[in-house]
């Protein structure tokens, strides 16, 4: 896909979750949306995997650590194949397996999250044994800035650069908001950058909505012996003009007449993708 | 019974002979190499072998990444630290995704007795036992920690497998062969049952024998898997008569407390539950010192058996 083609797909992917969640009348609308964009590139352009073999040995590795936002990723595993579309009608309704987190029944999800803080771990996990056994698959995690208060994050984040793997790369949904709202007023998270810095990690700061930003970085071969830390900077609720910079969109829930202003708004981004 | 060597370093040195057979097989701690006796598997298996430093919670969730690219992880630290500080992980990342995680927890219970409740893990058995898709295996010397070990390794499910710190005596034969989730009977009884688990087999197996010499028929059932529990060994030895469990753990959700709901459903008897109580932490002190302050020994067992069988 070029640029164009995968902006417009995130359009799509941002009509289709915010349809999954009015249908539902549940779900975390405003951290899929910031996020659809970092998804959008990764599975459309980034990451090697293959809809009809989920567990492909030379496979690249997602875990989404801020498991909340699953919704995009839902939409985006049934948009290329690694289940129905239709399944997405089951969005937390009773004995779905779509439930409103990752879970790994559903194929292409590796791995149960939704608590907060055990992404980051389990992905080095997954690199540090790639690396043992000589695989050149990459390892790839996001979390939610909020989430980086948890104390687990930053074992992990001294491990990665203890063992060196740098065939994983964290993304930071860096939001700035999460659900009792200004992160840097509940929990500062700044100075950010420095922080992973100073834990041995390599950080690239970027507009998480940039597509091509998004792109040319997931393609560049990072640096050598070091993990790589993308701080994404993003917009909570990006795409619907009412939902934007606002935590109480963190799992606000569209009716039908915003759900119809979301659709508009989401058609002229597309015109203009 | 001849003292054999504690179950961490049988664990430790199987595991070893294990690794070398299955490059797949890594083992890792939290600077816990001296203390789980793991240093015969990291000398030998340099490459195999993970430090996380002092981190459990990222110790169990880099293992659950590490069973999900096809490793083989045996996580080897502290109870106390495992089942506590990492209960998150253990849930969610190992028991809940199904990842084929082993956790070898040492210094269980009050092993540690003299250091107190921070390093003491009464809770671990009931706190595990709540968690679906993770399984309990306590075992109590060296013939059957090797073997349930290797039984385990056969496998891709996730289990937590609770051993002591100190030397064990020999319990069994070398012979001896286990299912996991299937009680072991060690002694044949008529009068009533002891069922025990993990280190306080040997206690069982010596209250029986003490018993016997008092005209007491004590049969000895060694309950090595908590979860998924034996409840038909459990329902067995309530056909025979009363039931004494013993275990180091806090009376609460634990053996005994498992064993008393099923025979209270579908088959009720007298029962003592030996275990460490509810009120406050246990005394700190030498473990055999405090399992003789709670009764958790022989002479607390037959003192239980000769009162179970004067009511009845």
């Amino acid at each position: 896909m070029d640029l164009r083609e995968l902006r417009g797909k995130a359009v799509g992917i941002r009509r289709d979750l915010l349809n999954m969640i009015y249908k539902a009348k549940a779900g975390h609308t405003g951290g899929s949306l910031s996020s659809t964009d970092i998804l959008t590139a990764l599975y459309y352009d980034a990451l090697r995997v293959d809809p009809a073999n989920p567990h492909w040995r030379d496979r690249d590795y997602f875990v989404l650590s801020k498991g909340h936002s699953v919704e995009g990723l839902f939409c985006i595993l049934a948009d290329k194949g690694f289940f129905d579309k239709a399944e997405l009608n089951t969005f937390c309704r009773f004995g779905t397996r779509l439930i409103g987190h990752p879970n790994n029944r559903i194929p292409g999800v590796e791995m149960n999250t939704g608590a907060l803080g055990h992404g980051l771990s389990i992905s080095t996990g997954m690199a540090k044994g790639l690396k043992m056994s000589r695989r050149s698959n990459r390892v790839y995690t996001l979390m939610g800035d909020g989430e980086l208060a948890e104390g687990s994050i930053w074992e992990a984040a001294m491990a990665a650069s203890h063992y060196k793997l740098d065939n994983l790369t964290a993304i930071i949904d860096r939001n700035r908001l999460q659900i009792s709202g200004d992160t840097e007023t509940v929990m500062a998270q700044e100075p950010l950058a420095d922080r992973w810095r100073a834990f041995g990690w390599q950080v690239v700061q970027l507009d998480g909505h940039d597509m091509a930003a998004l792109v040319a970085e997931f393609r560049r071969e990072p640096a050598r012996d070091k993990p790589r830390a993308i701080i994404a900077r993003t917009v909570k609720g990006k795409g619907v003009r009412e939902m934007e910079n606002l935590p109480r969109w963190h799992h606000g829930v569209p009716d039908a007449e915003l759900l119809a202003s979301a659709m508009r708004q989401l058609d002229a981004q597309e015109r203009s993708a | 019974m001849a003292t054999g060597l504690s179950c961490r370093e049988a664990f430790c040195r199987e595991l070893a002979e294990l690794g070398r057979k299955n490059p797949e097989i890594v083992a890792l701690t939290s600077d816990a190499k001296g203390s789980t006796s793991l240093g015969v598997f990291a000398n030998a298996l340099p490459d195999q072998f993970i430090e996380v430093g002092i981190a459990e919670q990222n110790e169990i969730g880099m293992a659950a990444g590490l069973a999900a690219v096809g490793k083989r992880p045996y996580v080897c630290a502290p109870a106390s630290f495992l089942s506590a500080r990492a209960l998150e992980q253990i849930k969610v990342d190992v028991a809940y995704s199904r990842m084929n995680v082993k956790i070898l927890a040492v210094s269980g219970g009050i092993s540690y007795g003299a250091l107190g409740a921070t390093h003491h893990s009464s809770h671990d058995v009931a706190a595990l036992r709540a968690i679906p898709g993770i399984r309990v295996v306590l075992p109590c010397d060296e013939i059957q920690t090797v073997a349930l070990l290797r039984a385990l390794e056969a496998d891709d499910e996730p289990a937590y497998i609770r051993v002591g710190k100190a030397a064990m005596p020999i319990v069994y034969g070398p012979e001896a062969e286990f299912t996991v989730g299937k009680a072991s009977r060690l002694r044949p009884g008529t009068d009533l049952t002891i069922i025990a688990c993990g280190e306080m087999v040997r206690q069982a197996v010596e209250a029986s024998e003490q018993l016997a010499g008092e005209g007491i028929s004590a049969q000895v059932i060694d309950m090595h898997t908590l979860s998924p529990l034996d409840g038909e060994a459990i329902l067995a030895a309530a056909e025979i008569g009363p039931i004494i469990t013993i275990e180091e753990h806090s009376v609460n959700g634990g053996l005994g407390a498992s064993a008393a709901r099923l025979t209270a459903t579908h088959r009720p008897v007298p029962m003592r539950t030996l275990a460490l109580p509810e009120t406050g932490n246990a005394v700190a002190g030498p473990s055999g010192e405090v399992f003789r302050h709670y009764g958790l020994d022989r002479d607390g067992l037959c003192r239980a058996a000769r009162e179970l069988l004067k009511a009845r």
